[in-house]
């Protein structure tokens, strides 16, 4: 390039000498002096360019001189002394020969800032393939879970021997002379596990002795392996029947030696037949199988449920039994003692049947309508009492019940759930039923007040509840009835069940409840003709706050029939229980919550409903005044009825209210917008939702969980990232692995 | 009579050796813990406001300088050391432990514009308005000898930003234009220019230790790498850089301070457009400094407060502000990730706590189990309104306040008229311009 451009530039000044030349030939001398006095004149002195006589740093190609056309300076003037030096290759020679021998014009070298673009463009472009090599590992990173500084930690604890022994050297005298007195016997001084010579003796023994010993040792070590695992595998089987079996098998199989042995070595025997009154003494002082156990406890408790769980209960009492009993006399005594009975040996789960119902409870036994199931019985018993007073119509009875349903659906559903409830408390469900008939039977005399009646306080809140509603119920649909009730008279006749006398007698009061129920109907025959009877059944009803079971019950309650006798502390706890649930009905007799709750709910659910909007202005186009109503054709027009509102969430959930009101207070908590990283509502959900405490957590769980994202240590420096961390990252590719271990040195700086 | 005794299995509490952690039995069954987001974000409300009640950042203020305090170095092998000069060429060297300085030098006459300390923490290097760069040791020197530098090289111009190589004895100035000094050499070894300017502040890059970075008065950033002869590449902003500062973590990033408010992240690149603006200060940033884990960085202003940005956020997590600090001119963020150091107009060095509730000193497990507890519940609940509120609330200087409410009024502002000059004029005529695109003017290659 260089010498291109130095033709180049004598190109250009051979053009003006030419010119010059021309000139000359007419007077020479003439001109020169003119030109000079001229020159002189002006006191512009035409550039001399300086020769070059010493070696400089900055050196440039304009300094070379050509003033004539004989000096001009040629490519092949200069490859002259090339051609006679040796030390220049022969091949450089050759291509330079070529170029001399070219004509072709070399093209214009770029500008100074053009090519220096290029450079620093070149230059950049290699920082900047350099870096990205940090790419990965900045990224992962910035990924972390948790990044620890400083980066490039020692891992901390004990180091490998190795490394200790390799860095410590002997210096003071005495670790020399031990030093040099174990290498002149040859003990081993890093590794003491073999000396020389121990080593020479086990290379001494021969290979085939060697090899059977391993191979036996192998087998051996094999088996060994392959036992403790059956054994660890059979141990850890979780299932009691593959225990019990092998047992059981095991027991058989000892009997079976047992045997032979009594017949082969009576001594030996002997010997077995002591040792195993020893384990039944052992076991009888031990008091093992007895109903201490945790598994004992479990079943215990589990029994009262599970027929199975009292049959294994039963069998474990006999295993007991049977371990406990002295061997030689078992044949003789073995009767007397099972009757014997330990009665510290009862479960706890003895008669819990009849404690559970409590049926002094007013709670429990409060029901307001009939389950669908006892519907026809019911209908049964009320027809007796029509029958019977004469006078009480069985289809009112019914029509009431269908349009009652609304409410009632409500309350019953109360009452199954409470019923549901408690026949999962108590174990004997079919008692249960038994009595409910009873009790509804009891209720429904308890009913037959007035709605107004201010004796009912004492009973419980239900009926409470179902008076109101039947009564509100009745005031609407009054008149209607009243109608109806005449021709109900002469469906009288109904499929008659009396079970017992008593029933007859508690049908009878039922009647009168069930007149008094309907309340403001025309006065049905049976209360004008049995005006004493109704009287009466107040005032029982006032002795009758409380029902006496036994009095009601006609049937007798199903005892179970178990072998063991009650314990003391169960039923204890359970009249606890009952004293507990006494109280509370006491201090909250008088507030009714569950009627409070309706009309709450009714409330709210009016408020939403449309109401007929009277718009009319009086006087607005037209006269008005005192006395003055506006037209029957404008308020109508400005009559607006709202449009009913959309339907309640609640709508069908008899015991919740759903406020579907915003409120105001919880929305200042609430996130109003999808917060930025999250694309939808329910991944921002999922993250709220799922906690971190330990309350919810486990301790590793929440550890982990809690992990801060920068753990630095305290009064450590931390450094920049080191070339090092380069190495240890797994993603980067070999060949980068390459260029980091030469950039490694720090060496490729060079000092000019 | 049966009495009932309570009887407990001692397996079920008893443990099996004195070191173990005692047994508690937990059931976790998610119904009998009810209500675990509304506690949770109980808690989580309450450590905040705990947060805020504890955070108290400003730690100790270092006076003794008696002109304004206009750089500081940070000590590379002793946490408690710092050196900060000063406006009248004094130098001083304290003990942050102790608060209290430990070595005044008179280093220079006018200011002490740069310094560094070596990469080895031997000896500290300083440059001056006089137009010399003297090396000093760091240790004082002993009874009757001279507080003299170990050697001075005299420049021809002024040197107005000094950094250190990480592992070699090289360092490089900047003036009018970047020098490579190698360190036993009295010429630089290298010298840079790209057009007649003047460099505030050049920086090595600690991680691929050959790069350099400048920021120039002619409003431009400046890549070289001291192994090329030329400068890599430039990019040239709306307005000056003050200084920048290189990403200890990751290699490629570098974060500059500019005059226009902003600070300005880029990824070295791709100098077109910055990785992040960090916007808040309101007025010019002069400084800036990385955290040693390089998520974040603390920023010196004129506007009498520094901030703490992340390295990826667009907006400050934490202001601090006094009402004795002056402009602060400098700051450094303590190798240990724990202090920030601020040097002020007002001759006070100021150090305060990297993270403003943190506790000092060594925390008992359970301390600690609980403050990565609330950490994590405070991280979760961040998006709600009342926690956000809580945790944003700060108190700022009146002015600063108004100040920042009429930056925002002037750039809602403009971006009305933007939006309603794109309104009316022919669609696609006017482009959106992202707030990153804006403040380039250039890149030169």
């Amino acid at each position: 390039m260089f010498l291109s451009y130095l033709e180049f530039g004598t190109d250009l000044k051979g053009a003006d000498e030419d010119m010059s030349k021309e000139e000359d030939g007419e007077d020479e001398r003439k001109r020169q002096h003119l030109l000079e006095a001229i020159s002189a004149l002006g006191g512009k002195r035409r550039k001399t360019l300086r020769e070059r006589s010493e070696a400089a740093v900055q050196m440039s190609e304009f300094m070379v001189n050509a003033e004539d056309e004989s000096e001009r300076v040629e490519l092949s003037d200069l490859i002259q002394i090339i051609e006679k030096t040796s030390t220049v290759p022969a091949k450089t020679k050759k291509q330079l020969n070529n170029l001399q021998r070219s004509k072709k014009t070399i093209e214009c070298p770029l500008s100074k800032q053009e090519s220096e673009r290029i450079r620093r463009d070149v230059a950049f472009q290699k920082a900047a393939t350099d870096i990205s090599r940090w790419k990965s590992i900045i990224s992962q990173n910035q990924r972390a879970e948790q990044l620890v500084f400083p980066l490039n930690q020692e891992p901390s604890g004990p180091k490998p021997m190795e490394r200790v022994v390799t860095g410590w050297k002997a210096q003071t005298p005495l670790e020399q002379e031990i030093f040099a007195l174990l290498s002149a016997n040859k003990q081993p001084i890093n590794d003491p596990i073999l000396t020389p010579t121990e080593q020479a003796s086990v290379r001494a023994m021969s290979l085939e002795d060697a090899k059977v010993h391993r191979a036996e040792l192998q087998k051996a070590r094999a088996l060994q392996s392959y036992y403790e695992a059956q054994a660890r595998r059979e141990k850890k089987i979780k299932s009691k029947k593959f225990h019990k079996v092998q047992n059981k098998a095991k027991r058989k199989e000892f009997l079976k030696q047992f045997d032979e042995m009594v017949k082969t070595d009576p001594a030996a025997a002997l010997e077995e037949l002591n040792k195993m009154e020893v384990a039944r003494m052992q076991e009888r002082m031990s008091l093992k199988h007895q109903n201490s156990g945790k598994w004992a406890k479990s079943k215990a408790i589990m029994a009262k449920y599970n027929e199975g769980a009292r049959k294994a209960m039963q069998q474990q009492l006999e295993l007991n039994k049977h371990l406990s009993q002295k061997l030689v006399t078992s044949l003789n005594d073995d009767e007397e003692e099972e009757e014997v009975g330990d009665p510290e040996l009862l479960p706890d789960f003895v008669n819990d049947a009849e404690q559970e119902m409590d049926s002094s409870n007013p709670w429990m036994r409060g029901r307001l309508s009939q389950d669908p199931t006892e519907e026809e019985e019911n209908g049964d018993t009320v027809g007796l009492t029509t029958e019977q007073s004469g006078g009480v119509e069985y289809i009112a009875e019914e029509e009431e019940k269908v349009e009652e349903t609304e409410d009632n659906v409500i309350l019953r559903e109360f009452d199954s759930r409470r019923k549901l409830r408690q026949a999962l408390e108590t174990d004997t469900a079919a008692e249960m039923s038994v009595d409910e008939e009873e009790e509804e039977e009891s209720k429904a005399a308890a009913e037959d007040g007035d709605a107004s009646d201010k004796e009912e306080e004492g009973l419980s809140e239900f009926t409470n509840l179902f008076h109101e509603i039947v009564e509100g119920q009745s005031r609407v649909e009054g008149a209607g009835d009243a109608g109806r009730a005449d021709t109900s008279t002469q469906l009288e006749a109904g499929v008659i069940r009396i079970r017992t006398l008593r029933d007859v007698e508690l049908l009878t009061q039922d009647s009168s409840a069930t007149d008094k129920l309907h309340g403001e109907f025309p006065k049905p025959l049976s209360t004008e003709n049995l005006p004493s009877t109704t009287q009466k059944a107040g005032k029982s009803r006032k002795r009758k706050k409380k029902i006496q079971l036994k009095e009601v019950l006609t049937k007798e309650t199903k005892v179970m029939k178990v072998l063991l006798a009650p314990t003391v502390e169960a039923s204890e706890e359970l009249e606890e229980k009952l004293d507990q649930r006494g109280l509370i009905k006491e201090a909250f007799a008088g507030d009714d919550v569950i009627s409070e709750f309706l009309k709450d709910k009714r409330k709210r659910e009016n408020v939403g409903t449309s109401k007929i909007l009277d718009l009319t202005l009086p006087g607005w186009g037209e006269w008005g005044g005192t006395g003055l109503k506006p037209s029957r054709s404008k308020r109508r027009r400005f009559r607006v009825k709202n449009a009913p509102p959309p339907p309640r969430k609640d709508q069908h959930l008899p015991s919740v209210i759903i406020s579907e009101k915003r409120n105001s207070f919880v929305s200042l908590h609430q996130v109003n917008s999808l917060p930025f990283p999250f694309e939808n509502h329910t991944q921002f959900e999922s993250t709220i939702c799922s906690p971190l405490g330990r309350t919810w957590n486990t301790e590793q769980t929440v550890k982990k969980i809690t992990k801060p994202k920068v753990v630095t240590r305290l009064g450590t420096i931390i450094e920049p990232m080191a070339q090092e961390e380069l190495v240890k990252d797994p993603h980067i590719s070999s060949q980068d692995l390459q260029v980091v271990l030469q950039v490694l040195p720090w060496k490729r700086l060079t000092a000019k | 009579m049966k009495v009932k005794v309570l009887s407990r299995n001692p397996d079920d509490y008893v443990r099996e050796t004195k070191l173990d952690i005692q047994r508690v039995p937990r059931n976790y069954d998610p119904s009998l813990h009810p209500f675990e987001v509304s506690r949770e974000y109980t808690r989580a409300l309450n450590a905040t406001k705990l947060e805020r009640v504890f955070a108290k950042p400003f730690l100790a203020s270092l006076d003794g300088h008696r002109d304004g305090v206009n750089c500081m170095a940070k000590h590379t092998k002793s946490l408690s050391t710092l050196l900060s000069g000063s406006c009248d060429g004094e130098v001083k060297m304290w003990n942050l432990t102790k608060h209290e300085c430990v070595r005044t030098l008179q280093a220079h006459e006018g200011f002490v514009r740069g310094m560094v300390v070596r990469y080895c923490g031997t000896s500290f290097f300083t440059v001056g308005d006089d137009k010399t760069i003297k090396q000093w040791k760091m240790e004082a020197p002993g009874y009757g000898e001279a507080e003299e530098p170990l050697n001075t090289i005299l420049g021809k111009t002024v040197f107005t930003g000094l950094d250190h190589h990480q592992k070699e004895a090289v360092f490089a100035t900047c003036g009018q234009q970047v020098d490579i000094w190698d360190e036993q050499r009295s010429s630089p070894i290298r010298s840079f220019t790209w057009g007649v300017d003047s460099f505030s502040s050049v920086r090595f890059n600690p991680v691929e230790t050959e790069l350099l970075a400048s920021c120039a008065s002619d409003r431009s950033i400046v890549l070289y790498d001291m192994r090329e002869s030329a400068p890599l590449k430039k990019v040239i902003m709306t307005m000056r850089s003050n200084t920048l500062c290189w990403n200890p973590m990751e290699a490629y990033h570098f974060t500059c301070a500019n005059e226009d408010y902003n600070l300005y992240t880029y990824d070295m690149r791709n100098l077109d457009r910055p990785f992040m603006v960090h916007m808040d200060h309101v007025s010019a940033v002069l400084d800036v400094d990385y955290s040693p884990t390089g998520r974040e960085f603390v920023s010196a202003s004129f506007d009498k407060t520094i901030r703490i940005f992340q390295n990826d956020g667009g907006h400050s997590r934490e202001v601090y502000h006094t009402k004795r600090m002056q402009h602060v001119i400098c700051v450094k963020w303590s190798a240990d990730n724990k202090y920030i150091l601020s040097g002020s107009d007002e001759m006070n060095i100021r150090l305060w706590k990297a993270n403003a509730a943190e506790k000092l000193g060594v925390l008992a497990p359970r301390e600690k189990q609980a403050i990565n507890y609330n950490q994590k519940l405070k991280e979760k609940f961040q998006h709600h309104p009342q926690v956000r509120r809580i945790a944003h609330h700060r108190h700022l200087p009146k002015n600063i306040y108004h100040q920042t409410k009429e930056l925002r009024i002037m750039k809602e502002a403009r971006k009305r008229k933007e939006r309603n000059v794109r309104k009316h004029s022919r669609p696609g005529t006017v482009s959106v311009v992202s707030e990153k695109e804006k403040h380039v003017v250039t890149v030169v290659k």
